[in-house]
């Protein structure tokens, strides 16, 4: 079975005053169609830039390599005008500050049926009713009268499920989110994820799902490809990595999460804890990017950057000691 | 019992709507009873709009109170004048969500540190700055930090130097407004075993502010969940996550997922229709009935329930449905 979306060696690099940055460096990963891909990391760890890349949408400073695939077709490197057509038809985004991402001045009704006349040549009075339905299946009341109304009106969560009306209004095959529900109250995310999980059922879309939340990862998510300072430092079926993640990142950010459920600390009632912070992505270092962070360091772990291994059936870490548990 | 260090009464705050905004006042706290004991680390949990943050800022006189009476140590500091205050300050202390711009740019970090101690005239020159040594020592930071700027550390030192700001007085009281939520995860543990290892060092009390449910049980012995201005629900940690009562804190529990794919999908989940409505215009009898998932009009429409303590043994809730041996209504 072809993936629906096939991220293959993708490497941006920013050119900034003080030196390159590389802020992905050889990200992989395949989205199953149907699927939900959870891409988990730390800020900076280059999540949100591998969406931008995915869609052609990186700022004129970067520049990017490596392939990316819809339905086995190469769409890395096309032009702006064939690459136009491709988002918001076939791929399409939300973020994760709705208020940024709609514009004040029009209503949403407005936003939403720019699109559908966009992409699908709907006459204005055609793309009004198509928006109020649309605003019907991200679950807003009263959507006759919401399609009048302007971002400013509508509350935080209602304005995510705006964005999200707008973003599978094509019905497209891949929607990427990136941190949907992070700006909102749990009761109000609880039900945005709700919406995506009826979206895949309903409509059969493909999820990539950017977030930092690992708990929002179990709740909705079938693979997770964690990733690292621009790399992805494992990936696998959700159960699997969360029942026994293989590299040391993955076991001591699934350690620092409280679980007072599960009575996990360690003896003194403590979380444990990533010694250090977020490297910087200066020029790529010759060594394992956790390596100064890692209990499990050594001389080998200096040599290079290990790269992704299978360490179980369809379980991968990037690491010269991989193993043991989160819980250990 | 020994005598509380906060003992918080009917306190109520509001802020005025401009006029061209449509009037009216924005009841942001509506009446919360709230006391902390010595060295008790209280989590206040709640959404946003909810009002734990302004509650934290009257805490502290950051805002003055609308009604109701604020008492430290048993005196009444809820009109106290801000230079009468001063004495009290040494008493409390609060530590900000937000690293960034909670610390001043253009001070150097021992300067940052010292600035209560030289503000309090406790201590001069070299004595001062051994006192600060000592206490970013105890928060983690190196004694060369003290000539340091804020740009130059990541948020979790910064936020240490927050700790150290508001501790370096020894107070009674740590009112804590989100201190983790503007950091990354792996940092936050950090952060939070910090607080827990000082607390149990410096025994000092803790009013601890927050939105994440999994960091309060951690950290807190007794939780109170607000709700558009109210307290719904109060308990132990124990009490509260054990055996929650209030059909909101049940819908706040749920719907906090679990990192722990095979048991968050069998979980029973309590989907609460809606947003909370504006606290302008505050819905009538019991706040939480318009989305409640078992209200039941007219009686949870007209009448407020009280917070009450069914099983007297202090945990309270305020719901009409709870039955008088204290069984919650089942909210699925």
């Amino acid at each position: 079975m072809t993936a629906r979306l096939e991220v293959t060696g993708l490497r941006v690099r920013f050119d900034t005053d003080e030196g390159s940055v590389l802020a992905a460096n050889g990200v992989s990963f395949s989205l199953r169609p149907g699927g939900v891909l959870g891409l988990v990391g730390e800020s900076g760890c280059g999540k949100s830039v591998t969406a931008m890349a995915v869609l052609g949408l990186l700022p004129p400073t970067a520049t990017s390599e490596g392939s990316v695939r819809l339905d086995g077709e190469e769409i890395a490197g096309l032009p702006p005008r064939r690459m136009r057509r491709i988002r918001g038809r076939e791929i399409s985004m939300i973020f994760q500050e709705p208020m940024t991402s709609l514009n004040p001045a029009f209503t949403v009704g407005y936003q939403i049926a720019e699109v559908l006349r966009r992409h699908e040549g709907l006459t204005r009075d055609q793309a009004r009713v198509r928006a109020a339905e649309l605003l019907d299946l991200v679950r807003i009341p009263e959507p006759g009268k919401r399609v009048g109304e302007f971002p400013h009106q509508l509350s935080g969560g209602m304005r995510q499920r705006v964005m999200i009306a707008m973003a599978v209004a094509c019905n497209p095959k891949v929607l990427l989110a990136d941190e949907p529900t992070t700006a909102l109250d749990v009761t109000i995310q609880a039900q945005v994820l709700d919406i995506m999980r009826d979206l895949r059922a309903q409509l059969g879309t493909s999820i990539v799902l950017i977030t930092h939340d690992l708990g929002v990862v179990a709740d909705i998510a079938d693979d997770v490809v964690v990733m690292y300072a621009g790399h992805v430092v494992e990936s696998g079926a959700v159960d699997t990595v969360f029942a026994g993640p293989r590299h040391p990142y993955t076991i001591g950010l699934l350690g620092s999460v409280p679980r007072p459920d599960l009575g996990l600390d360690d003896g003194r009632g403590r979380l444990r804890e990533i010694p250090g912070f977020v490297p910087t992505l200066r020029e790529p270092p010759g060594a394992c990017v956790f390596a100064p962070r890692c209990p499990r360091a050594d001389a080998l772990c200096q040599e290079r950057m290990p790269p992704l291994e299978e360490q179980a059936p369809g379980q991968y870490a990037a690491c010269v000691h991989p193993g043991g548990h989160a819980h250990e | 019992m020994s005598e509380p260090v906060l003992q918080i009464s009917g306190l109520k705050k509001y802020f005025p709507v401009p006029r061209s905004r449509g009037g009216g006042r924005v009841h942001a706290v509506d009446g919360v009873d709230l006391t902390v004991a010595p060295g008790e680390i209280v989590g206040l949990v709640g959404e946003s709009g909810s009002g734990k943050s302004t509650l934290a800022k009257c805490v502290v006189r950051l805002l003055e109170p609308t009604a109701g009476t604020i008492r430290l140590h048993g005196t009444d500091v809820t009109h106290r004048s801000q230079r009468r205050l001063r004495r009290l300050r040494r008493q409390v202390h609060m530590v900000f969500q937000d690293p960034y711009s909670s610390l001043d740019p253009r001070t150097q970090i021992g300067d940052i540190v010292s600035e209560p101690v030289r503000m309090h005239g406790l201590a001069h020159g070299r004595r001062a700055r051994e006192l600060v040594a000592g206490m970013l020592e105890r928060v983690g930071l190196s004694a060369d930090m003290i000539r340091r700027y804020p740009h130059e550390l990541s948020g979790g030192q910064r936020q240490r130097v927050g700790l150290a700001r508001s501790l370096v007085l020894e107070p009674s009281l740590l009112v804590a407004d989100e201190p983790v939520s503007a950091l990354d995860v792996s940092v936050q543990a950090s952060i939070l075993n910090l607080v827990l290892d000082l607390q149990r060092d410096m025994g000092f009390s803790c009013l601890f502010v927050a939105h994440d449910l999994s960091t309060v049980e951690f950290l807190c012995n007794r939780v109170a969940v607000m709700y558009l201005g109210r307290i719904v629900e109060e308990g132990t940690r124990e009490q509260l996550f054990g055996g929650p009562r209030h059909p909101y804190t049940q819908a706040l529990l749920s719907a906090a997922p679990l990192p722990d794919p095979p048991r968050q999908r069998e979980r029973r989940r309590v989907l609460l229709p809606g947003d909370i409505p504006s606290p302008i215009d505050p819905p009538s009898g019991c706040r939480f009935h318009t989305r409640c998932p078992v209200a039941e009009l007219p009686l949870c429409r007209d009448e407020v329930p009280g917070l009450t303590d069914h099983t007297a043994d202090g945990h309270r809730a305020s719901c009409h449905l709870i039955r008088t041996d204290g069984t919650a209504p089942a909210v699925t």
